[in-house]
Protein backbone atom coordinates (compact mmCIF):
# COMPACT_ATOMS: atom_id res chain seq x y z
CA UNK A 1 0.00 0.00 0.00
CA UNK A 2 1.01 3.61 -0.52
CA UNK A 3 0.76 6.18 2.13
CA UNK A 4 1.34 10.03 0.99
CA UNK A 5 2.11 12.33 3.65
CA UNK A 6 1.74 16.10 3.10
CA UNK A 7 4.82 18.05 4.78
CA UNK A 8 4.39 21.87 6.09
CA UNK A 9 6.48 24.21 4.43
CA UNK A 10 8.55 24.93 8.22
CA UNK A 11 9.47 21.53 7.74
CA UNK A 12 10.59 20.58 4.26
CA UNK A 13 14.37 21.00 5.61
CA UNK A 14 13.57 17.83 6.96
CA UNK A 15 13.02 16.53 3.87
CA UNK A 16 14.99 17.96 1.21
CA UNK A 17 12.28 20.32 0.29
CA UNK A 18 9.73 17.88 -0.68
CA UNK A 19 6.52 18.19 0.09
CA UNK A 20 4.96 15.07 -0.55
CA UNK A 21 6.32 12.17 0.57
CA UNK A 22 5.06 8.70 -0.48
CA UNK A 23 5.88 5.33 1.99
CA UNK A 24 4.97 2.30 0.61
CA UNK A 25 4.50 -0.24 3.45
CA UNK A 26 1.88 -2.38 5.13
CA UNK A 27 0.54 -0.02 8.10
CA UNK A 28 -2.76 -0.44 10.13
CA UNK A 29 -2.47 2.92 12.41
CA UNK A 30 -1.56 6.15 11.66
CA UNK A 31 1.35 5.76 14.34
CA UNK A 32 2.63 2.61 11.98
CA UNK A 33 2.66 5.12 9.00
CA UNK A 34 4.27 8.14 10.85
CA UNK A 35 7.01 5.72 12.15
CA UNK A 36 7.75 5.21 8.22
CA UNK A 37 8.02 8.86 7.48
CA UNK A 38 10.52 8.52 10.42
CA UNK A 39 12.63 5.91 9.17
CA UNK A 40 12.52 8.04 5.61
CA UNK A 41 13.38 11.98 7.33
CA UNK A 42 14.33 10.57 11.62
CA UNK A 43 14.29 14.50 12.26
CA UNK A 44 10.60 14.88 11.47
CA UNK A 45 10.01 12.72 14.83
CA UNK A 46 10.87 14.81 17.71
CA UNK A 47 9.03 17.90 15.43
CA UNK A 48 5.80 16.05 15.54
CA UNK A 49 5.56 14.59 18.57
CA UNK A 50 6.90 15.13 21.73
CA UNK A 51 9.69 13.27 23.18
CA UNK A 52 7.31 10.99 24.49
CA UNK A 53 5.27 10.33 21.88
CA UNK A 54 2.39 12.27 21.90
CA UNK A 55 1.79 14.92 19.00
CA UNK A 56 2.48 18.49 19.76
CA UNK A 57 -0.17 20.29 20.72
CA UNK A 58 -0.11 22.59 18.18
CA UNK A 59 0.24 20.62 15.31
CA UNK A 60 -2.50 18.83 13.78
CA UNK A 61 -2.63 15.82 12.15
CA UNK A 62 -5.57 15.03 9.36
CA UNK A 63 -6.49 11.35 7.64
CA UNK A 64 -8.37 12.63 4.15
CA UNK A 65 -10.14 15.44 5.93
CA UNK A 66 -10.61 14.19 9.17
CA UNK A 67 -8.19 15.52 11.95
CA UNK A 68 -6.67 12.47 14.09
CA UNK A 69 -7.62 13.98 17.52
CA UNK A 70 -11.48 13.00 16.83
CA UNK A 71 -10.79 9.49 15.17
CA UNK A 72 -8.70 7.96 17.89
CA UNK A 73 -5.42 10.06 17.84
CA UNK A 74 -2.09 7.71 16.42
CA UNK A 75 -4.04 4.79 17.17
CA UNK A 76 -6.63 5.76 14.37
CA UNK A 77 -7.02 2.90 11.55
CA UNK A 78 -6.13 3.99 8.17
CA UNK A 79 -6.99 2.15 4.68
CA UNK A 80 -5.77 1.47 1.48
CA UNK A 81 -3.76 4.65 -0.60
CA UNK A 82 -4.22 7.15 3.25
CA UNK A 83 -3.07 10.60 3.02
CA UNK A 84 -1.73 12.09 6.10
CA UNK A 85 -1.30 15.52 6.21
CA UNK A 86 0.60 17.58 9.05
CA UNK A 87 -0.50 20.73 9.93
CA UNK A 88 0.08 23.64 12.02
CA UNK A 89 -2.20 24.82 13.92
CA UNK A 90 -3.51 28.31 13.64
CA UNK A 91 -5.71 28.84 16.34
CA UNK A 92 -3.13 29.19 18.68
CA UNK A 93 -4.51 26.02 20.31
CA UNK A 94 -6.20 26.70 23.91
CA UNK A 95 -7.19 22.67 24.01
CA UNK A 96 -4.60 21.92 20.85
CA UNK A 97 -7.79 22.61 18.43
CA UNK B 1 10.91 36.10 3.72
CA UNK B 2 13.28 39.22 5.17
CA UNK B 3 16.88 38.42 3.54
CA UNK B 4 20.05 37.47 6.70
CA UNK B 5 22.37 39.75 6.41
CA UNK B 6 25.90 37.89 8.34
CA UNK B 7 29.09 40.06 10.29
CA UNK B 8 32.54 38.53 10.01
CA UNK B 9 34.03 39.37 13.29
CA UNK B 10 37.70 39.83 13.66
CA UNK B 11 39.83 38.88 16.47
CA UNK B 12 39.13 41.04 19.17
CA UNK B 13 35.80 42.38 18.23
CA UNK B 14 32.94 42.96 20.49
CA UNK B 15 29.57 40.84 19.69
CA UNK B 16 26.58 41.28 21.62
CA UNK B 17 24.19 38.55 21.04
CA UNK B 18 20.59 39.21 21.09
CA UNK B 19 17.40 37.24 21.28
CA UNK B 20 14.23 37.80 20.46
CA UNK B 21 10.52 36.54 20.06
CA UNK B 22 10.96 36.31 16.22
CA UNK B 23 14.64 35.51 15.78
CA UNK B 24 18.22 35.90 16.98
CA UNK B 25 20.53 39.23 15.69
CA UNK B 26 24.66 39.36 15.86
CA UNK B 27 25.72 42.87 16.38
CA UNK B 28 29.60 43.06 15.83
CA UNK B 29 32.03 45.95 16.46
CA UNK B 30 35.41 46.41 16.82
CA UNK B 31 36.94 47.53 20.45
CA UNK B 32 36.04 50.86 20.60
CA UNK B 33 32.45 49.78 20.37
CA UNK B 34 31.14 52.91 18.99
CA UNK B 35 29.69 51.63 15.78
CA UNK B 36 27.61 48.31 15.18
CA UNK B 37 27.17 46.30 12.03
CA UNK B 38 23.98 43.87 12.68
CA UNK B 39 23.87 40.16 11.46
CA UNK B 40 20.19 38.76 11.76
CA UNK B 41 17.71 37.51 11.51
CA UNK B 42 18.59 34.17 12.11
CA UNK B 43 15.87 31.72 12.26
CA UNK B 44 13.38 34.31 11.32
CA UNK B 45 9.63 33.47 12.86
CA UNK B 46 11.64 31.32 15.91
CA UNK B 47 11.71 32.70 19.29
CA UNK B 48 15.42 32.12 20.75
CA UNK B 49 15.31 32.73 24.01
CA UNK B 50 18.91 30.99 24.82
CA UNK B 51 22.79 31.96 23.17
CA UNK B 52 25.69 31.79 24.06
CA UNK B 53 29.60 31.93 23.00
CA UNK B 54 31.81 29.41 23.68
CA UNK B 55 35.05 30.79 23.00
CA UNK B 56 36.70 28.03 25.14
CA UNK B 57 39.54 25.37 23.55
CA UNK B 58 40.33 27.58 20.41
CA UNK B 59 36.14 27.81 19.88
CA UNK B 60 34.34 30.33 18.13
CA UNK B 61 31.17 28.92 18.61
CA UNK B 62 27.50 30.27 19.18
CA UNK B 63 24.73 28.54 20.81
CA UNK B 64 20.47 29.28 20.02
CA UNK B 65 17.91 27.20 21.04
CA UNK B 66 15.05 28.64 18.09
CA UNK B 67 11.73 27.41 19.15
CA UNK B 68 8.65 26.89 16.79
CA UNK B 69 5.69 27.62 18.68
CA UNK B 70 4.15 24.53 16.55
CA UNK B 71 7.21 22.21 16.19
CA UNK B 72 9.28 22.99 19.82
CA UNK B 73 12.80 24.00 20.36
CA UNK B 74 16.11 23.19 19.16
CA UNK B 75 19.62 23.20 19.75
CA UNK B 76 21.91 24.84 17.02
CA UNK B 77 25.34 26.14 16.46
CA UNK B 78 27.36 27.81 14.58
CA UNK B 79 31.42 28.12 14.10
CA UNK B 80 31.07 30.57 11.33
CA UNK B 81 29.18 33.26 13.22
CA UNK B 82 26.14 32.08 11.77
CA UNK B 83 26.76 31.85 7.99
CA UNK B 84 25.78 28.58 8.55
CA UNK B 85 24.17 26.59 11.66
CA UNK B 86 24.37 22.97 12.60
CA UNK B 87 21.63 20.26 11.65
CA UNK B 88 18.24 21.11 13.14
CA UNK B 89 18.96 17.15 14.55
CA UNK B 90 21.99 17.58 16.01
CA UNK B 91 22.20 17.53 19.71
CA UNK B 92 18.65 17.64 20.98
CA UNK B 93 17.48 17.89 24.29
CA UNK B 94 14.90 15.31 25.64
CA UNK B 95 13.91 14.20 28.60
CA UNK B 96 13.87 10.53 29.18
CA UNK B 97 11.18 8.33 29.22
CA UNK B 98 10.41 7.52 32.21
CA UNK B 99 10.02 11.76 33.38
CA UNK B 100 6.88 11.73 31.35
CA UNK B 101 8.15 15.32 30.73
CA UNK B 102 8.51 17.11 27.18
CA UNK B 103 11.16 20.14 26.75
CA UNK B 104 9.13 23.58 26.15
CA UNK B 105 11.99 25.50 26.15
CA UNK B 106 15.37 26.55 26.60
CA UNK B 107 15.95 29.49 29.14
CA UNK B 108 19.54 29.42 29.51
CA UNK B 109 22.93 27.93 27.51
CA UNK B 110 25.53 27.93 30.11
CA UNK B 111 29.60 26.72 28.89
CA UNK B 112 31.44 25.38 31.55
CA UNK B 113 34.69 26.71 32.94
CA UNK B 114 37.72 27.05 30.79
CA UNK B 115 39.21 23.95 32.53
CA UNK B 116 36.20 22.05 30.96
CA UNK B 117 36.07 23.20 27.55
CA UNK B 118 33.25 20.29 26.81
CA UNK B 119 31.03 20.62 29.63
CA UNK B 120 28.28 23.20 28.93
CA UNK B 121 24.68 22.85 30.99
CA UNK B 122 21.44 24.34 29.56
CA UNK B 123 18.40 25.17 31.76
CA UNK B 124 14.95 24.29 30.33
CA UNK B 125 11.16 24.50 30.64
CA UNK B 126 9.87 22.20 32.46
CA UNK B 127 12.29 23.56 35.13
CA UNK B 128 15.45 20.87 34.79
CA UNK B 129 18.92 21.17 34.07
CA UNK B 130 20.99 19.12 31.28
CA UNK B 131 24.47 18.67 31.10
CA UNK B 132 26.96 17.77 28.07
CA UNK B 133 30.26 16.42 28.52
CA UNK B 134 30.97 15.88 24.85
CA UNK B 135 30.73 19.84 23.28
CA UNK B 136 26.58 19.73 23.22
CA UNK B 137 26.50 16.77 20.65
CA UNK B 138 24.39 14.72 23.39
CA UNK B 139 22.96 15.92 26.42
CA UNK B 140 21.92 14.14 29.92
CA UNK B 141 18.97 15.23 32.37
CA UNK B 142 20.72 16.36 35.81
CA UNK B 143 18.85 13.44 38.04
CA UNK B 144 19.79 15.32 41.23
CA UNK B 145 17.76 17.90 40.62
CA UNK B 146 14.97 16.56 38.83
CA UNK B 147 14.74 14.32 41.63
CA UNK B 148 14.50 16.82 44.33
CA UNK B 149 11.83 16.22 46.61
CA UNK B 150 10.09 19.93 46.41
CA UNK B 151 10.04 19.99 42.53
CA UNK B 152 6.48 18.18 42.35
CA UNK B 153 5.54 21.24 44.43
CA UNK B 154 6.84 23.92 41.75
CA UNK B 155 4.69 26.41 40.71
CA UNK B 156 4.95 28.01 37.01
CA UNK B 157 5.52 32.17 37.41
CA UNK B 158 4.11 34.22 34.73
CA UNK B 159 7.17 33.15 32.45
CA UNK B 160 6.27 29.03 32.95
CA UNK B 161 7.73 26.91 34.92
CA UNK B 162 11.35 27.67 33.80
CA UNK B 163 14.91 27.20 34.87
CA UNK B 164 16.65 29.93 33.58
CA UNK B 165 19.63 30.80 35.26
CA UNK B 166 22.60 28.88 35.56
CA UNK B 167 25.58 29.85 38.34
CA UNK B 168 29.12 28.14 37.77
CA UNK B 169 31.32 28.55 40.79
CA UNK B 170 34.57 29.74 38.81
CA UNK B 171 37.00 28.36 41.96
CA UNK B 172 34.74 25.17 42.93
CA UNK B 173 33.93 22.71 40.31
CA UNK B 174 31.34 20.79 41.91
CA UNK B 175 29.46 24.19 42.93
CA UNK B 176 26.62 24.92 40.70
CA UNK B 177 23.63 27.76 41.27
CA UNK B 178 20.38 27.78 39.62
CA UNK B 179 17.49 30.07 39.54
CA UNK B 180 13.83 28.52 39.05
CA UNK B 181 10.57 30.33 39.06
CA UNK B 182 8.64 29.69 40.94
CA UNK B 183 10.84 27.68 43.31
CA UNK B 184 14.08 29.63 44.44
CA UNK B 185 17.74 29.13 44.19
CA UNK B 186 19.54 25.55 44.44
CA UNK B 187 22.55 25.06 44.99
CA UNK B 188 24.80 22.04 44.62
CA UNK B 189 27.85 21.33 46.06
CA UNK B 190 28.72 17.93 44.55
CA UNK B 191 28.19 18.51 41.02
CA UNK B 192 24.60 17.92 40.73
CA UNK B 193 24.43 14.80 42.98
CA UNK B 194 22.71 16.82 44.95
CA UNK B 195 21.01 20.18 46.00
CA UNK B 196 19.53 22.18 48.60
CA UNK B 197 17.86 25.67 48.66
CA UNK B 198 20.32 28.67 48.78
CA UNK B 199 17.32 31.16 49.63
CA UNK B 200 17.03 32.03 53.05
CA UNK B 201 16.26 35.15 53.42
CA UNK B 202 14.25 36.09 50.68
CA UNK B 203 10.64 36.88 50.25
CA UNK B 204 7.58 35.68 48.59
CA UNK B 205 5.69 38.70 48.64
CA UNK B 206 2.91 37.11 47.27
CA UNK B 207 2.78 34.36 49.38
CA UNK B 208 0.52 33.96 52.48
CA UNK B 209 3.89 32.95 54.15
CA UNK B 210 6.44 35.51 53.51
CA UNK B 211 9.32 32.98 54.09
CA UNK B 212 8.71 29.53 52.54
CA UNK B 213 11.09 26.58 52.53
CA UNK B 214 11.11 26.78 48.80
CA UNK B 215 8.77 29.48 46.10
CA UNK B 216 10.51 32.62 45.99
CA UNK B 217 10.20 33.70 42.61
CA UNK B 218 13.54 34.39 41.60
CA UNK B 219 13.86 36.17 38.73
CA UNK B 220 17.38 36.67 37.84
CA UNK B 221 20.71 35.83 40.15
CA UNK B 222 24.22 36.62 38.76
CA UNK B 223 27.75 36.94 40.43
CA UNK B 224 31.31 38.27 39.76
CA UNK B 225 33.84 35.64 39.06
CA UNK B 226 36.20 37.11 41.35
CA UNK B 227 34.12 37.19 44.29
CA UNK B 228 32.41 33.80 44.11
CA UNK B 229 30.61 33.48 47.02
CA UNK B 230 28.35 37.00 46.47
CA UNK B 231 25.34 36.93 44.44
CA UNK B 232 22.91 39.74 43.59
CA UNK B 233 19.24 39.01 43.03
CA UNK B 234 16.49 40.34 41.41
CA UNK B 235 13.66 38.83 43.43
CA UNK B 236 9.42 39.39 42.26
CA UNK B 237 9.44 41.88 44.60
CA UNK B 238 13.03 42.49 46.27
CA UNK B 239 16.40 42.94 45.60
CA UNK B 240 19.34 40.77 47.53
CA UNK B 241 22.60 39.91 47.78
CA UNK B 242 24.61 36.99 49.43
CA UNK B 243 28.11 36.98 50.82
CA UNK B 244 28.15 33.67 51.56
CA UNK B 245 27.19 31.45 48.45
CA UNK B 246 23.07 32.01 49.33
CA UNK B 247 23.50 30.77 52.83
CA UNK B 248 22.25 33.87 53.52
CA UNK B 249 20.40 37.21 52.09
CA UNK B 250 20.39 40.87 52.69
CA UNK B 251 17.48 43.11 51.22
CA UNK B 252 19.44 46.05 49.60
CA UNK B 253 16.69 47.66 47.54
CA UNK B 254 18.12 51.21 48.82
CA UNK B 255 17.25 53.81 47.02
CA UNK B 256 15.13 51.84 44.03
CA UNK B 257 12.00 53.66 42.68
CA UNK B 258 10.90 49.73 42.17
CA UNK B 259 12.33 46.93 43.75
CA UNK B 260 10.59 45.50 40.99
CA UNK B 261 12.31 44.36 37.68
CA UNK B 262 13.95 41.08 35.91
CA UNK B 263 17.22 41.96 34.47
CA UNK B 264 20.31 42.01 36.45
CA UNK B 265 24.22 42.06 35.66
CA UNK B 266 27.47 42.60 37.22
CA UNK B 267 30.42 44.73 36.63
CA UNK B 268 33.17 43.01 35.15
CA UNK B 269 36.09 43.91 37.40
CA UNK B 270 34.46 45.37 40.35
CA UNK B 271 31.89 42.77 42.45
CA UNK B 272 30.81 45.78 44.23
CA UNK B 273 29.14 47.10 40.75
CA UNK B 274 25.94 45.95 39.48
CA UNK B 275 23.24 46.61 37.11
CA UNK B 276 18.91 46.42 37.27
CA UNK B 277 16.17 47.84 35.37
CA UNK B 278 13.52 48.62 37.81
CA UNK B 279 9.58 48.26 36.71
CA UNK B 280 7.01 49.78 38.19
CA UNK B 281 5.08 46.66 39.51
CA UNK B 282 3.72 43.14 39.23
CA UNK B 283 0.55 44.97 37.58
CA UNK B 284 2.86 47.45 35.38
CA UNK B 285 5.59 45.79 34.28
CA UNK B 286 7.09 49.18 32.86
CA UNK B 287 9.35 51.53 33.64
CA UNK B 288 7.89 53.76 36.33
CA UNK B 289 7.26 57.44 35.58
CA UNK B 290 7.98 56.76 32.16
CA UNK B 291 11.72 57.23 32.18
CA UNK B 292 14.27 54.39 31.35
CA UNK B 293 16.38 54.05 33.82
CA UNK B 294 18.94 51.80 34.73
CA UNK B 295 20.06 51.83 38.37
CA UNK B 296 23.92 50.86 39.50
CA UNK B 297 25.41 50.20 42.66
CA UNK B 298 29.03 50.88 42.84
CA UNK B 299 29.23 50.03 46.77
CA UNK B 300 27.36 46.23 46.73
CA UNK B 301 24.03 47.49 46.74
CA UNK B 302 24.02 49.81 50.33
CA UNK B 303 23.03 52.63 47.45
CA UNK B 304 21.51 52.84 43.55
CA UNK B 305 22.17 55.64 41.02
CA UNK B 306 20.31 55.88 38.15
CA UNK B 307 21.72 56.05 34.96
CA UNK B 308 19.75 57.99 32.26
CA UNK B 309 22.48 59.62 30.23
CA UNK B 310 21.20 58.93 26.24
CA UNK B 311 18.37 56.85 27.35
CA UNK B 312 14.49 58.13 27.43
CA UNK B 313 13.03 60.12 30.13
CA UNK B 314 9.72 60.98 28.51
CA UNK B 315 7.04 58.76 27.53
CA UNK B 316 9.21 55.41 27.82
CA UNK B 317 6.89 52.52 29.32
CA UNK B 318 9.49 50.10 28.35
CA UNK B 319 10.64 46.42 29.45
CA UNK B 320 13.42 44.89 30.29
CA UNK B 321 13.31 40.71 30.45
CA UNK B 322 15.27 38.77 32.74
CA UNK B 323 18.13 38.21 30.48
CA UNK B 324 18.20 40.67 28.43
CA UNK B 325 20.83 42.91 30.00
CA UNK B 326 24.75 42.11 30.42
CA UNK B 327 27.51 43.39 30.50
CA UNK B 328 30.90 42.56 28.51
CA UNK B 329 34.91 42.18 29.26
CA UNK B 330 36.19 44.98 27.96
CA UNK B 331 38.31 47.54 30.31
CA UNK B 332 36.23 49.58 30.03
CA UNK B 333 33.04 48.00 31.25
CA UNK B 334 30.33 47.67 28.00
CA UNK B 335 26.49 47.39 29.40
CA UNK B 336 24.19 46.06 26.98
CA UNK B 337 20.23 46.10 26.96
CA UNK B 338 17.23 45.53 25.41
CA UNK B 339 13.29 45.91 25.37
CA UNK B 340 10.41 44.47 24.70
CA UNK B 341 9.67 47.28 22.47
CA UNK B 342 12.60 46.02 20.77
CA UNK B 343 15.28 48.79 21.22
CA UNK B 344 18.69 47.69 21.96
CA UNK B 345 21.33 50.26 23.72
CA UNK B 346 24.72 50.36 24.70
CA UNK B 347 26.98 51.83 27.15
CA UNK B 348 31.30 51.74 27.05
CA UNK B 349 31.63 53.49 30.35
CA UNK B 350 30.18 51.18 32.50
CA UNK B 351 26.56 52.50 32.35
CA UNK B 352 27.43 56.80 32.27
CA UNK B 353 26.50 57.36 29.38
CA UNK B 354 24.05 55.26 26.66
CA UNK B 355 23.45 54.85 23.25
CA UNK B 356 20.83 52.88 21.38
CA UNK B 357 22.31 50.62 18.56
CA UNK B 358 19.01 49.75 17.23
CA UNK B 359 15.20 49.82 17.68
CA UNK B 360 12.47 48.05 15.10
CA UNK B 361 13.70 44.60 16.57
CA UNK B 362 11.15 42.07 17.59
CA UNK B 363 10.77 41.83 20.90
CA UNK B 364 13.94 41.15 23.19
CA UNK B 365 14.35 38.37 25.16
CA UNK B 366 18.02 37.80 25.96
CA UNK B 367 21.29 39.61 25.31
CA UNK B 368 24.63 38.14 25.87
CA UNK B 369 28.43 39.01 24.76
CA UNK B 370 31.44 37.98 23.56
CA UNK B 371 35.19 39.15 23.05
CA UNK B 372 36.15 37.31 20.01
CA UNK B 373 39.60 35.48 20.44
CA UNK B 374 41.46 34.27 17.40
CA UNK B 375 39.81 30.61 16.72
CA UNK B 376 42.32 27.48 16.91
CA UNK B 377 40.70 25.67 13.96
CA UNK B 378 37.66 23.66 15.09
CA UNK B 379 37.46 22.21 18.50
CA UNK B 380 35.12 18.99 19.18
Amino acid sequence: MTVTFRIPGPLLSFTGGRHVVEAEAVVATVEEALAQLWRLYPGLRDRILTEQGQVRPHVNVFVGADSIRDTGGLATPIGERAEIAIIPAVSGGVGGR
Amino acid sequence: MVATRNVTPKDGDALVMVGTMKGAFLFRSNASRARWERGGPYFPGSAVYAMAYDGRAGRQRLWAAPESFHFGAVMRSSDDFGKTWSEEEAGAIRFPEDTGASMKRVWQIAPARAEEPDVLYAGVEPAALFESHDGGKKWSLVRGLWDHPHRPQWQPGGGGMCLHTVLLDPGRRERIHVAISTAGVYRTDDGGRSWRTAHKGVRAQFLPNKHPEFGQCVHKIARHPSRPDRLYLQNHWGLYRTDDAGDSWKDVANGVPSDFGFAMAVHPHDPDTAYIVPLESDEFRCTPEGRLRVYRTRDAGQSWQPLTRGLPQKDALETVLRDALATDGFEKAGVYFGTRSGKLFASRDSGTSWTRITDGLPPVVCVKTATVAKGRGRAK
